[in-house]
């Protein structure tokens, strides 16, 4: 399936990238050829076969309702960009 | 025209676990911004997510509760979309596959009437953390420590058709959901949260209309005022032959009016897929059933049982099991007064005023069930009279002495040594001769007159029976 | 000694030949003289990695003795490591220093193994070639014209040129396996859920697994019996009991029966290849084994479901990197959307946006059924496909690559580079071990054999491959010329 521009900025909108218009067209392209890649699977019919999210077929375990985690906001906080009165700072969030 | 409003609700509540839904932090309310947020909770590179196994079992009993279709094989997923307080980019929730299918529960109208709501499903999911927006130089500030809480998002159908059937609903639901011990459920503090899909109709119209979320609603009396507010808007633009937009708007209590929220509509598209780091939950009839034999009587139950075994009559047992506090509260008041309907009317007019007049929830109230119990218990041995017994109940406010110890100490015990009694009863007699007299000429009305004078006499402490008794002995 | 293996090196440290400080020391000069040219190491940890041998040495002296203590390895990049940092290959996390340990990592402290850094790697491990890496290609040490395949190319090329006496890789599609091929050394990808993932950063959460770059598939061994076995902080960690793959590898393989797919023999495989694959059938039979033909009829789709199940996981298990809590934050951003877009387009290359936006795409509205699900209904059938398969073969072989290692900026369009692991990928799909061992060199380059065993089935893979290395030397040749560089 080919791909136009306003779709490539809409997808890159969702996922939060910026495509310059320098880019687009590569971006467009390289996007296109992979697609076209993944279309090979429409050759098979897969009428009534179950997906497989997991190669194992096993299920999740549980974990006891118990505290484990200490406060380590001081040593947390030192990986992040901008931190302010134990927050971490972003641009104006508006709702 | 006549219109027929059409209401859906979300409902979430954040699970009382002590850890949170995938990591161990802490889910404690009020504690320090970013304390109870670890590596999984901040979305560290390389961090998992474990299932809290209490987090599945309340998820578990609340579907019980509302006779829903559990889901043996639930299965998480990833909702995908970008928001500074959703540190992994998604938020792990259950789309196909929800823990708790569907279900219903009855709402009781002010005016006496039964409705069954349906509920579509309830999901299991980890709440965000917030955004604070004071002014960092012109920046928000995060706090991730609700990041993770779990929470059960309930859905009701659109079976809802006035704002005062979505609080009844909202409060059934609490109420529950409270009885279950799955929640906190303080809408103030945020552990119980609604959003409500609002729609009108032209009555007689069986296709829904276009509907608007509204979400911000933080109180019962903002959900009524907030959905009435909304109808009355919905309706204004389509009498005016416009349109409404459907849209997610923000409900300002202040103004007290909905309105639009501004952020750029590119339609939602959240993306969802199955969360890999996580297996299918997988349960089988026995822990079913093992939950389901560990639930406690809910209010139905309970308002029934308090019909047949207390002779209580619909309104009072309503009002009585609302909540598990005020129910457990009363019955320990039966239980050690020994006499329901005395402590049904106590704990309905007296107590409750008491707690209406000061806001108080009855967890606040500084008379425990135990003595009221006690109070009861000295009306019925006759210890104190049911009007001295507002005196005690008043003193007991600031004192937390024990029941009989206030009457000791107020000098408050009746008096029924027959002695005394007898002592002012001949002073009545000597004090009032004309009434005397008509008395002996056959008024028999007077002989009330006599009786109060007495108890005037004696503070309210004498045996009204006694008095009374004697007085018409002395007069014959 | 720096070129022996594990296995050598641990009766050396043990009979007290040599310390792990000398050890580690002779592997830190090394390192000094050619990571410059192969850049197989985005850190090298040298005052760490010396006192994580010392206390390997006093461990010993005490009388503790484990065949992985006062080893000299190197950990892939990929995986956290507490106080070091730890960058995924990526602008993203150039300066991201963990502030934990992943399960991998503390398991073979533990053990008493010594760090001697960090390997370069593809950005968060897309790739083939180790060309995407921010910190720039890794070189093969076979020719350093060439690549040294990827994902896990800095470990592959440490390994083949003495540089660790072993690492660790991940393996979403080949990435272990692959770059093993091209740098004629041994590569193992264990069953998915067999090694813990905690603290592995995430490329495409229900493909990812760890396992060892090594010298041999006796190595391999030795560190899969310190890294396999459940994890409570992996969801995905199965509990299992974990069997001492060192104790069967030399299980006699009389009566193996090895089934090669018809359609890993087909158009495209170089003909040189094939040859050293077929030498290799040959010496399995030469010890008993007999070899039948397969069919994997849905193997060819496998590159197709590959690319739309690993880029949508991706596309999510990389949301995380917004500039918030850690890593790069784009300077003065406008606003919040301008601060996600420029972080998260100036942070991550072009492969790793491209995977993003075909991973987006395929999950939105509208496309999830014909492209999602489609891709997970195939993945399924190809499952099926290897159970019929070893309903009549114990292990399955064929090539690990169609060709040997290729040049440096050889293959720039990203489709060429995805059919790279034509023949890896199935494996991942299905959640199988395997492993990629020398066979012949063919033009004077690796060639990589690719055994592939049933669920859980590690033992047997990796005996299958000792066999072959008891047999034959191919996986002692070493790189020529690398030692007169300098």
């Amino acid at each position: 399936m080919a791909l136009d521009k306003s779709e490539v900025e809409k997808i890159a909108h969702l996922a939060r990238l910026h495509i310059s218009d320098a880019e687009a067209d590569e971006v467009t392209n390289r996007i296109t050829d992979i697609l076209a890649l993944i279309d090979q699977m429409q050759s098979v019919n897969t009428e009534g076969v179950e997906p497989l999210a997991h190669p194992l077929d096993v299920v999740q375990r549980l974990r006891p309702d118990v505290v484990t985690e200490e406060n380590q906001r001081e040593v947390l906080q030192n990986l992040a960009p901008a931190t302010e009165d134990g927050l971490f700072l972003v641009p104006r969030v508006i709702e | 025209m006549e219109w027929e409003t059409v209401i859906g609700l979300e409902v979430h509540v954040q699970l009382n676990t002590q850890s949170k839904l995938f990591s161990g932090s802490a889910t404690q309310f009020g504690a320090e911004p970013n304390t109870q947020a670890n590596i999984f909770d901040l979305a560290l590179p390389g961090t998992l997510p474990v299932l809290n196994e209490l987090a599945l079992a309340k998820a578990v009993r609340f579907g019980l509760a509302i006779n829903a279709e559990i889901g043996k094989r639930s299965v998480f997923d990833r909702k995908n979309y970008f928001y500074p307080d959703l540190p992994k980019g998604y938020q792990v929730s259950q789309l196909d596959f929800p823990t708790v299918g569907k279900g219903e529960l009855t709402i009781v109208m002010d005016d006496g009437s039964e409705k069954v709501i349906g509920v579509t499903r309830a999901h299991m999911e980890e709440d965000a953390g917030k955004s604070l927006h004071e002014d960092f130089h012109g920046m928000s500030g995060i706090d991730l420590n609700r990041a993770g809480t779990p929470l059960l998002e309930i859905v009701s159908e659109p079976d809802l058709r006035s704002a005062k059937e979505a609080v009844a609903y909202l409060k059934k639901l609490h109420s529950i959901i409270r009885y279950l011990d799955i929640s906190d459920a303080i809408m103030a503090q945020g552990s119980m949260r609604c959003d409500a899909n609002v729609s009108i109709r032209p009555k007689g119209e069986t296709e829904f209309g276009t509907r608007t979320e509204i979400k911000n609603i933080n109180s019962f009396r903002f959900v009524e005022k907030a959905i009435n507010y909304e109808v009355q808007r919905q309706q204004d633009v389509l009498e005016d032959g416009g349109r409404i937009v459907q849209e997610t708007r923000l409900y300002d209590s202040e103004r007290d009016e909905t309105r639009s929220m501004r952020s750029k509509e590119v339609a939602n598209d959240y993306r969802y897929f199955p969360e890999p780091d996580l297996l299918p939950v997988v349960i089988d009839d026995a822990y079913i059933e093992a939950i389901r034999a560990d639930l406690p009587e809910l209010p139905d139950e309970k308002k029934a049982r308090f019909m047949s075994e207390f002779g209580l009559n619909d309104y009072d047992a309503g009002v009585l099991v609302a909540s598990r506090e005020m129910a457990e509260y009363f019955e320990k008041v039966v239980e050690i007064g020994g006499d329901a309907k005395l402590a049904a009317n106590w704990v309905s007019s007296e107590l409750q005023g008491l707690l209406n007049k000061n806001d108080w929830d009855i967890s606040d109230c500084p008379i425990e069930a135990e003595r009221l119990g006690s109070l009861i218990a000295r009306i019925k041995d006759d210890t104190i009279s049911g009007k001295i017994a507002k005196t005690v109940f008043e003193a007991m406010l600031e004192d937390s002495a024990s029941v009989d110890n206030i009457i000791e100490s107020k000098g408050l015990k009746q008096v029924t040594d027959s002695g005394a009694i007898e002592a002012l009863v001949d002073e009545v007699i000597q004090n009032n001769p004309d009434q005397v007299q008509q008395f002996k000429d056959g008024k028999e009305q007077v002989l009330g007159f006599l009786v109060g004078q007495a108890m005037k006499l004696s503070q309210g402490k004498a045996n009204p029976g006694q008095v009374n008794k004697l007085l018409r002995e002395k007069m014959q | 000694m720096i070129e022996k293996t594990v296995a050598e090196l641990s009766a050396a440290l043990a009979a007290g030949e040599i310390s792990s400080v000398e050890l580690t020391q002779a592997y830190l000069d090394r390192i000094k003289q050619y990571n410059q040219s192969l850049n197989a190491y985005i850190t090298v940890c040298e005052e760490e990695a010396i006192a994580q041998a010392r206390a390997a040495d006093e461990a010993r002296a005490k009388g503790e003795n484990s065949p992985l203590l006062g080893i000299p390895l190197a950990q892939k990049d990929i995986f956290c490591t507490e106080g070091v940092t730890t960058t995924c290959g990526s602008r993203m996390l150039e300066n991201f220093i963990s502030p934990y340990d992943a399960t991998v990592v503390e398991r073979l402290n533990k053990a008493g193994a010594v760090m001697l850094g960090k390997t370069n790697m593809d950005e968060f491990a897309m790739g083939s070639s180790n060309e995407t890496s921010y910190f720039g290609p890794v070189r093969n040490p076979w020719d350093v014209k060439r690549v040294p395949g990827g994902s896990s190319g800095g470990s592959a090329s440490a390994v083949a040129a003495d540089l660790c006496a072993i690492a660790t890789g991940t393996d979403t599609g080949g990435s272990i396996r692959q770059p093993a091929a091209f740098c004629g050394i041994t590569g193992f990808k264990p069953s998915y859920g067999r090694v813990s993932r905690w603290g592995m950063i995430a490329f495409a959460s229900s493909l990812d697994q760890a396992g060892p770059i090594a010298k041999s598939a006796e190595d391999a061994a030795l560190m899969m019996n310190v890294i396999a076995g459940l994890d409570e902080k992996d969801s995905t960690s199965i509990d299992r009991p974990v069997e001492d793959y060192a104790a069967s590898l030399n299980d006699s393989l009389d009566g193996l029966r090895i089934g090669i797919p018809k359609q890993h023999f087909a158009e495209g495989l170089n003909a040189e290849v094939e040859q050293s694959i077929r030498d290799a059938l040959a010496e399995y039979e030469k010890l008993g084994a007999t070899i039948t033909e397969i069919d994997l009829p849905n193997n060819h789709l496998s590159v197709s479901a590959y690319y739309v199940v690993a880029p949508a996981e991706a596309s999510a298990n990389l949301s995380r990197y917004d500039g918030v809590r850690y890593g790069y934050r784009c300077d003065n951003p406008a606003d919040l959307e301008d601060m996600y877009k420029r972080t998260r387009s100036e942070g991550f290359g072009d492969e790793v946006k491209r995977r993003i936006m075909v991973g987006t795409y395929a999950l939105s509205a509208g496309f999830y059924d014909a492209y999602y699900r489609k891709a997970q209904q195939i993945r399924r059938l190809i499952k099926q496909d290897f159970n019929e398969a070893f309903k009549q073969v114990d292990v399955i072989i064929g090539p690990t690559s169609p060709h040997t290692a290729f040049e440096l900026g050889a293959k720039t369009d990203p489709v060429t580079m995805y059919l790279e692991d034509i023949y890896t990928i199935a494996v991942n799909l299905a959640g199988l071990p395997g492993i990629s061992i020398p066979a012949a060199p063919a033009g004077g380059l690796p060639t990589g054999l690719h055994i592939v065993g049933n669920d859980f089935a590690e033992a047997k893979v990796l005996n299958v491959a000792h066999q072959l290395q008891r047999n034959t030397d191919w996986h002692k040749q070493k790189p020529a010329g690398l030692g007169q560089e300098a």
